[in-house]
């Protein structure tokens, strides 16, 4: 057994800067999509009829119900088979994208729902159309109320970025895997990949529990 | 496009695969239980220090992703001499994963039984060991068991990441079917509809299990 060799770390710097980068840019466009989608899903869910509302059910409920790898490997290898050729890095981002959105969709959805029953009918009564209730009553409330929830899927999702490495993106946990078997450093390389990944995680709560206290004061009891 | 018989070919051999993820994740869970029981514990004992030992536990093993925990148990233990196989190392390492957010679901149920409940029972003469199993269990169980059904389901879903460490379970045999016939989307389609059946049947029975304890 080799001595602790912070070497292999300074030597490989610019790339695991790299593979940071690449982890913050999948990340960052994942919970994207992931946010949009999971929005347009809750929203259409309120609006619609029991057929697409069923759907939409169904939808949530089978990216919910298996595991992201099989679902990356499905985008990424089963891809091909009918005309989607992706690379690695668009099937990763979308792979991620999907599977937040079922989660984000879940999240707005009981959002709406917790907006008190009076504050519809106050709405109805001042004569507010359905998608002015939606847009000035509903959504403002339920932001403040989801504010925790979304912190705790966008930091699941921070995790998640980490599974894209088998199907050789190149982020973090490939370049620092990577690293490791070339120079047998796994030591080295595994402490930097959890100090990484712990800072990013401990970073994102915070944002999330600050944004949190700045908001509480528009939540309505 | 899309062959039927690939797809219906792999089931028995997924199958049996299905059985090992669901013993992987079961035993995780239930020596995750066990670990989590003591993790937490230590973050609810008066001791400043049992409580920062806990606090560190759930905070490595929350905020680092599974499969870097897999790399660690799996590449970093033979490097200071302990040789684990691969279905030691994936059962460890989801125990010791889910055991950090199951401790989190126990450390909740705990904290929300009202405090009046306790003192009630403290009044009516009941020991502290009293309290612990006759009142502080039982609600705790009620009140955390939607959680811990759901950590079941996203444990099982986890469990697929130990295909990496080549422990043949659903997800790697429906690599190798993708590998042996060149038909991914027909074998992962496949393996993905096994894991949807068994976490559906596992939400089931945890609804049907809160149901009846909301009635107990």
């Amino acid at each position: 057994m080799t001595s602790f060799d912070p070497g292999v770390i300074t030597h490989n710097l610019p790339d695991i800067g790299h593979g940071m980068l690449i982890t913050l840019g999948t990340w960052a466009a994942g919970v994207s999509i992931g946010l949009l989608l999971g929005f347009v899903i809750a929203v259409i869910q309120l609006f619609s009829g029991n057929g697409m509302r069923g759907l939409l059910r169904i939808y949530i409920e089978l990216f919910r119900g298996t595991p992201f790898l099989i679902q990356l490997f499905l985008l990424y290898y089963g891809g091909p088979n009918f005309g989607l050729t992706l690379e690695p890095m668009t099937a990763g981002v979308l792979g991620l994208g999907l599977y937040g959105s079922a989660y984000f969709a879940e999240v707005f959805r009981a959002g709406f729902q917790s907006v008190p029953r009076g504050h519809l009918e106050a709405a109805e009564c001042l004569g507010l159309s359905r998608w002015q209730t939606v847009v000035r009553i509903q959504l403002p409330q339920m932001l403040v109320i989801i504010v925790p929830a979304l912190t705790n899927l966008i930091i699941v999702l921070s995790k998640e970025t980490a599974v894209l490495s088998i199907v050789t993106v190149p982020e973090l946990t490939f370049v620092l895997t990577g690293i490791g078997t070339e120079s047998f450093a796994f030591v080295e390389t595994l402490l930097v990949l959890c100090v990484c990944y712990l800072a990013l995680v401990e970073l994102t709560s915070r944002v999330g529990m600050w944004a949190e206290r700045r908001l509480s004061r528009f939540a309505v009891r | 496009m899309f062959n039927l018989s690939v797809f219906l070919q792999g089931f028995p051999l997924l199958f049996k695969a299905a059985l090992a993820t669901v013993g992987i994740s079961l035993a995780g869970l239930l020596i995750g239980f066990f670990v989590a029981v003591a993790v937490c514990a230590a973050r609810l004992s008066d001791d400043k220090a049992m409580r920062a030992l806990g606090g560190a536990y759930v905070f490595f093993f929350r905020g680092v992703p599974l499969l870097v925990q897999l790399l660690l148990v799996y590449y970093l233990l033979p490097f200071v001499g302990i040789n684990v196989p691969p279905l030691v190392a994936a059962i460890s390492t989801c125990a010791l994963c889910s055991a950090a957010y199951v401790a989190e679901i126990l450390r909740g149920g705990f904290l929300g039984i009202p405090h009046g409940q306790i003192e009630a029972a403290r009044l009516l003469g009941l020991s502290r060991l009293d309290v612990l199993q006759r009142i502080q269990v039982p609600l705790a169980f009620r009140l955390t068991l939607p959680a811990l059904g759901n950590e079941m389901v996203l444990l099982l879903k986890a469990s697929s990441l130990v295909s990496v460490v080549g422990v043949a379970e659903l997800t790697r045999t429906s690599q190798n079917i993708a590998a042996s016939t060149y038909r991914p989307l027909e074998a992962y389609l496949a393996a993905a509809l096994i894991y949807f059946v068994i976490n559906g049947a596992l939400s089931l029975a945890a609804h049907y299990a809160e149901r009846r304890l909301r009635t107990a």
